[in-house]
């Protein structure tokens, strides 16, 4: 018994926290948790996932589980069902259960000091992703995988401003729900990237709830409201309304693609099958890989023991209709 | 004919808030209210309104005999996601279009008779007993397409949405004709009185001979018909069933439709008429702030400031405070 937790390393305060707070199963069982990851190949990791509301993030999890499996890590998986109470709950488990490191996606930003303060003290490291979270003090995770939500604005301008070059361009922008932050940040970006240029305006903005359908009402209001044939460009802060957004078009009888542009940001499999039949010009990609990542950075932390960055940036790739058939075919199984 | 003109003359304050909406549209979009007609259908910013209403109308026709038994439906937005979810669902099995469209309106019947069940048998209250399908339903649905948006290719059921039947988009006439069975129903039968006596006392209507428990358990039955059609309508609208987010909030919205068309949430008197009214008024406000162009930070501001009015002012205590302040006022004029 001894050997076994001296094998783990385990600090006096985590094993005393262990001791009182759970019984004996829970010990019994993390101590033959402990056992297999004593070696250094096979890890432990908690992740604690807000929940499956949307296609993307199915993909996260799904993409979680593999790279766990490539990886040779033994992936402990909750679902909080969109509750900060039951992510608490999980960080609090993977602690007891003596887990190697918490992957957390934070379904809200603050109020984590405590649980992150535990996990801390027990001495695992907690890597956020896909969101940054509130705290004066960041020494209580390890780093933050998430993508740069302004630089994926900039991204499907600097594309706009490239694709139209000295054109005059009237651009309409469908927004996602008024008061996230990604929304304030892809708005920013894209308006950034088109400040440089004269030749692009951006006319109209609406908020489209980050849903196809009200993205189609929204562009049908646009396509009423300005001169017929005036507007060249759409942006939407999401996949599915852009593509609520190209029903719209059609309807209006006008040939998405074509005579609108399109630009929108998530990497969707559906955005990429409009792309294939012409009728989406771009998306900028939203890697769900995050976790796979998180794996990366928490195996060389184990390795050289140098602390990572406190945020790292995924890609914001953007595609376009050339590889669109290739990459929707490797998609659609993952959504 | 006297009886309609009787009808019109109850429905003047609808009418008189419809007609300022759309003037607001006709303030923000020059040209809003032509109409033109290009192969076989009617195009025009009255027609998108009509159109885009239809849901909400639908939901209102259901809801408005619920209200009027005193109680309250706040499932519909849910059994929309799920009747939707069902027909996808349906047709990407390859269920033949037809089947999968009566499935979706016998889910609908489904989850109305449920509700119907919990307040006219186990005596639930309305809005604890509807509860229940609202929280619950979003799962459902869910289950059935999987966490995803299932895309659907099949043309008829895509039609439900598209199609053109008498120059107009086929949600208006479905909506139009659910309402006027619905207005036959109740008003050329005696069933819009039993529902109104039910809501006005339900134990001396029992006594008076009405089964309470059927005309409950009916009214509730029919609202979830009505959702499943609204369900369908806007599944097909985007070619697929999105369980997050068909029917979100709209049980609200179809609420304060029955609320605009002047039914006291404490039951009793409804007017489906009215109600489809109540339904448009909302449309309407919606279309405009759509096209004006504003910030859409300002959006539900707007809404609410408007419904605050709209309410207010048909507010029964409000009327004689509002004449009072008047002839203060005029009393002053002919002071000074």
């Amino acid at each position: 018994m001894k050997t076994l937790l001296g094998s783990r390393k385990i600090s006096r305060q985590g094993l005393a926290r262990r001791m009182l707070g759970i019984g004996t199963a829970v010990l019994l069982g993390s101590l033959a948790a402990g056992c297999d990851s004593g070696d250094k190949k096979g890890l432990t990791v908690g992740f604690s996932q807000i929940g499956s509301e949307s296609g993307w993030r199915a993909a996260e999890t799904k993409l979680a589980r593999q790279g766990a499996e490539q990886r040779g890590i033994t992936l402990k998986f909750s679902d909080a069902q969109q509750r900060q109470e039951n992510q608490i709950k999980a960080v609090r488990s993977f602690i007891a259960q003596g887990v190697d490191a918490i992957l957390l996606a934070p379904v809200v930003s603050s109020g984590w000091d405590e649980v992150l303060g535990e996990a801390k003290a027990a001495n695992i490291p907690v890597i956020l992703l896909d969101r940054q979270i509130d705290t004066p003090n960041v020494d209580l995770y390890l780093t933050a995988v998430t993508s740069d939500t302004i630089e994926e604005g900039r991204v499907a301008g600097r594309w706009l401003a490239g694709k139209v070059q000295g054109r005059d361009c009237r651009i309409v922008e469908i927004q996602g729900t008024v008061g996230a932050s990604l929304v304030a940040n892809r708005k920013k970006g894209f308006e950034e990237a088109i400040a440089t240029a004269p030749n692009l305006h951006l006319v109209r903005t609406q908020s489209g709830e980050f849903t196809r359908a009200k993205g189609k009402e929204v562009m049908e209001g646009f396509l009423k409201a300005e001169a017929p044939g005036s507007i060249c460009a759409v942006y939407s802060h999401n996949d599915d309304m852009m593509i609520g957004a190209i029903q719209a078009i059609k309807e209006a009888g006008l040939k998405p693609g074509t005579d609108i542009l399109t630009v929108s940001i998530d990497g969707v499999p559906d955005i990429f099958k409009a792309m294939a039949d012409g009728d989406a010009n771009a998306t900028v990609e939203l890697a769900p890989d995050m976790a796979p990542r998180a794996y990366d950075i928490l195996l060389a932390y184990r390795k050289d023991h140098a602390p990572p960055p406190k945020w790292v940036q995924t890609p914001s790739k953007l595609y376009e209709p050339d590889t669109a058939a290739a990459e929707y075919a490797r998609r659609k199984d993952l959504y | 004919m006297n009886a309609v003109i009787q009808r019109l003359k109850a429905a003047r304050p609808q009418l008189a808030l419809l007609v300022l909406a759309l003037l607001v549209n006709v303030f923000v979009a020059p040209g809003f209210l032509d109409l033109r007609l290009q192969d076989g259908r009617l195009f025009g910013g009255l027609i998108d309104i009509l159109n885009r209403g239809a849901p909400v109308m639908l939901l209102a026709v259901g809801m408005a005999p619920v209200i009027a038994t005193r109680g309250i439906d706040l499932s519909v937005g849910v059994i929309m996601a799920i009747s939707g979810a069902v027909a996808a669902a349906g047709v990407n099995a390859g269920l033949a279009w037809p089947a999968a469209i009566l499935a979706a309106l016998g889910t609908g019947l489904a989850c109305g008779l449920w509700n119907g069940l919990l307040v006219a048998v186990f005596r639930l209250q309305p809005i604890v007993a509807t509860l229940i399908l609202m929280v619950a339903g979003r799962g459902i649905a869910q289950l059935i397409t999987e966490g995803r948006i299932l895309t659907f290719t099949e043309p008829h059921l895509i039609a439900v949405a598209g199609a053109t039947l008498a120059a107009l988009p086929l949600p208006v006439v479905l909506a139009l004709a659910a309402a006027g069975l619905t207005g036959l129903l109740v008003r050329a039968t005696a069933l819009g009185l039993f529902v109104e006596a039910v809501g006005t006392n339900p134990r001396s209507s029992r006594l008076a001979g009405v089964h309470t428990g059927l005309v409950l358990g009916a009214v509730y039955v029919w609202s979830g018909l009505m959702a499943a059609l609204a369900g369908l309508i806007a599944t097909a609208d985007i070619k697929g069933a999105d369980a997050n987010n068909a029917g979100l909030w709209l049980e609200l919205d179809a609420i304060l439709a029955v609320v605009i068309g002047g039914t006291s949430l404490y039951g009793g008197r409804f007017s489906i008429g009215r109600s489809v009214l109540g339904a448009l008024v909302l449309q309407a406000m919606r279309t405009a702030i759509l096209r004006a162009g504003l910030p859409p930070e300002l959006n539900l501001v707007l809404m609410a400031l408007v419904v605050a009015a709209v309410l207010t002012q048909q507010s029964p205590a409000f009327r004689p405070m509002a004449t009072r302040l008047m002839a203060r006022l005029k009393n002053k004029e002919a002071r000074a």
